[in-house]
């Protein structure tokens, strides 16, 4: 028996009905169709009333989501694809993000994101928008890489009462599987070294996580060892697990598949050059998309984000730093 | 309509007015932080809102909603605390003036976006029905200008297809901020939306009547509650003076200030209490006198009380907080 990436999504939210009334699912075509991905697939028949399709209203859906949240129940809305979120983008982050400030009153939502690029699905299927939400005050984001996280952090995130911004990673969906369902989770803000090495730390998330796994495993032939540091959410991001590896190594490249200006690898950066200067032997790198529209076609899209051999070309710079 | 319901709905226009002025006077002696916005003209429209509204409904109220919010339970002091940056007041110096709520109350603190607190109202209510709480409805108040909103168009198509309780109640005062109407849409008549979305609409023409104001809109509330869906009320009125204490509005025509639409629903309804003999003048000199005396208690003691201390600040976000990013301008300490 084996689980994907997407069944841990699908099995999490149905565990999560099962356990706890307070939660419903909300978005479009969620219901009996079992969600544009099928990470809702039977749930609408399993738990009668409480898995809704919505009109193509991301806004709205997020009001609601908001209003029923302040009502003590733990809505989570699916986003078809991520790159919609940004018509929901005002509820999220100038209502359900300052409620509990303005207010104090809690705001338990969680807002699914498929995310990231698949060979295909060009500027408008394809963003990462970790960072724009991480950039507010008020907000969890969370990017699992793995099955387990993929299942724990979904469960976790409905438990919060604040509002989470899930961003799960859609290349990871059917490829990624797992043997079980897992039984134990590391909380979230707490990153994972995914591989240890002494030569140099790249600290990357989500797909990229997979990317620089593999990029690892064609260097060590090579006798560099590298150690992959996967920070799991990036809101609250785990700086003491980063500074703890660039002191083990002395050298860091930060790896992200989301657009170069600002974002997750410029934080992680910016937090090593403050905090751990006198840690590193080399100055600190960054490997991100390139600085344009996600294309659609696979030899485009192949190129334009990160992958193993570009991340092995970075680390070999930096060892050479 | 009872003589009582009447009167009630007065005083508490006569004490919004009386609150407002005297926070425009605050402002102008530069004694408030922020703006002030004032609903001056708008009070017979927004008290009949939350008139129709029962303990347990919901209750979004918008900018010009003074005499809406005290009816609907909020305290005088509340609302003078927040002009005045009151530590005690409900936001606590962290958000001001018209922006203060009590939103587990069934009492919702606005965004500036406008439209965006539509669907809030529907997410509480679609809580209600999940619960299985019934008999109760939400209102929200809306300005002429945020219709043009994606967010109005959205979160009214939503509350259709979910069949809510709620009543959007939107006030044409002729002017968003500074855009009159011309500029903001060409439809006849905003009620004709209603019909666009499949829910019921309702025309206030005299929104300066306030038996008118509390017929229609108490109405549209009881369809609400009766199971008849969403309702969509547009009212008519001119706002008295600019669009915050900063702005004259010497863009507002003088047509229109002369004209039935621009008589002032306080002044109307003093006229009609005379005429009808409703109350004495005796009568109405002590309402205002006790109104007068409610608002300096309140602005006193807003006024004696501590401002937000940064030092004693509590600088998290997150209710959440374990999962505090930790990393902000004092972890260079």
């Amino acid at each position: 028996m084996s689980i994907t990436y997407l069944e841990a999504i699908r099995e999490a939210q149905a565990r999560a009905l099962a356990e706890d009334p307070r939660v419903y699912i909300y978005g479009q075509d969620v219901g009996a169709f079992g969600g544009a991905f099928k990470a809702t697939k039977n749930l609408a028949n399993e738990f009668p009333g409480r898995v809704l399709d919505s009109p193509i209203s991301e806004d709205a859906m997020m009001g609601s989501a908001i209003g029923a949240a302040i009502e003590g129940m733990r809505p989570i809305i699916e986003m078809q694809y991520a790159d919609f979120s940004t018509v929901g983008f005002n509820q999220i982050v100038n209502n359900a993000a300052t409620l509990f400030w303005r207010t104090q009153t809690k705001c338990p939502i969680v807002v699914r994101l498929p995310s990231g690029g698949t060979p295909g699905s060009g500027p408008f299927h394809s963003q990462s928008m970790e960072a724009l939400y991480a950039t507010y005050p008020g907000l969890i984001v969370m990017t699992p890489a793995t099955v387990e996280d993929a299942y724990s952090m979904l469960l976790e995130a409905v438990e919060i009462d604040d509002p989470v911004i899930f961003c799960e990673h859609k290349y990871l969906y059917y490829h990624l599987k797992a043997e079980a369902l897992p039984t134990e989770a590391m909380p979230t803000g707490k990153a994972r070294i995914a591989r240890a090495g002494r030569d140099a730390t790249v600290v990357t998330y989500s797909a990229m996580v997979h990317e620089a796994l593999a990029m690892a495993e064609e260097l060590a032939r090579e006798g560099i060892e590298v150690e992959v540091v996967d920070l799991r959410s990036i809101k609250p991001l785990d700086t003491d697990t980063v500074l703890a590896s660039v002191a083990r190594t002395g050298r860091m490249l930060a790896v992200g598949e989301a657009w170069p200006w600002g974002g997750v690898t410029a934080e992680v950066v910016a937090r090593v050059a403050c905090d751990g200067y006198n840690l590193l032997d080399a100055a600190p790198m960054r490997l991100n998309a390139k600085e344009t529209p996600v294309p659609f076609h696979p030899n485009l899209w192949g190129t334009h984000r990160p992958t193993a051999r570009t991340i092995a070309r970075a680390v070999k710079d930096l060892l050479r730093r | 309509m009872t003589r009582e319901r009447y009167l009630t709905a007065y005083r508490w226009m006569l004490l919004a007015r009386i609150s407002e002025e005297k926070y425009a006077s605050l402002y102008r002696a530069g004694k408030i932080y922020g703006g002030v916005f004032i609903g001056k003209g708008q009070e017979a429209i927004s008290v009949s809102t939350a008139m129709a509204l029962r303990k347990g409904d919901i209750f979004a109220p918008l900018i010009r909603d003074q005499a809406g919010r005290l009816a609907f339970g909020e305290s005088l002091l509340d609302a003078t605390r927040t002009y005045l940056g009151s530590r005690l007041g409900p936001m606590r110096g962290r958000d001001g003036n018209v922006h203060r709520g009590r939103p587990r109350e069934g009492y919702m603190a606005m965004i500036s976006h406008l439209g965006a607190m539509i669907s809030v109202v529907s997410g509480a209510l679609m809580a209600r029905r999940f619960k299985g709480e019934t008999g109760l409805i939400g209102a929200v108040s809306l300005g002429e200008g945020g219709t043009s909103t994606g967010a109005f168009h959205e979160a009214m198509n939503q509350a259709a297809v979910e069949k809510l309780p709620l009543v959007v109640v939107v006030t044409n005062n002729q002017y968003a901020y500074s855009t009159p109407t011309a500029r903001q849409f060409v439809c006849g008549n905003l009620a004709d939306r209603a019909a666009g979305y499949g829910i019921e609409g309702h025309t206030l023409d005299h929104g300066n009547d306030l038996a008118d104001c509390l017929e229609v809109i108490g109405r549209a509330a009881e369809r609400a509650r009766g199971g008849h869906g969403p309702q969509l009320v547009v009212a008519s009125i001119l706002r008295l003076g600019g669009h915050g204490e900063h702005d004259d509005g010497n863009y507002v025509l003088d047509a229109l200030k002369r004209s039935k639409t621009g008589a002032d629903c306080l002044k109307v309804t003093e006229q009609s209490i005379l005429t009808e003999g409703l109350a004495t003048a005796q009568e109405m000199d002590q309402w205002r006198a006790n109104a007068v005396h409610q608002v300096e208690e309140a602005v006193a003691t807003a006024q004696r009380e501590p401002a937000p201390d940064p030092d004693a600040e509590d600088w998290c976000a997150l209710s959440t907080r374990r999962l505090g990013d930790g990393y902000d301008s004092d972890s260079t300490d």
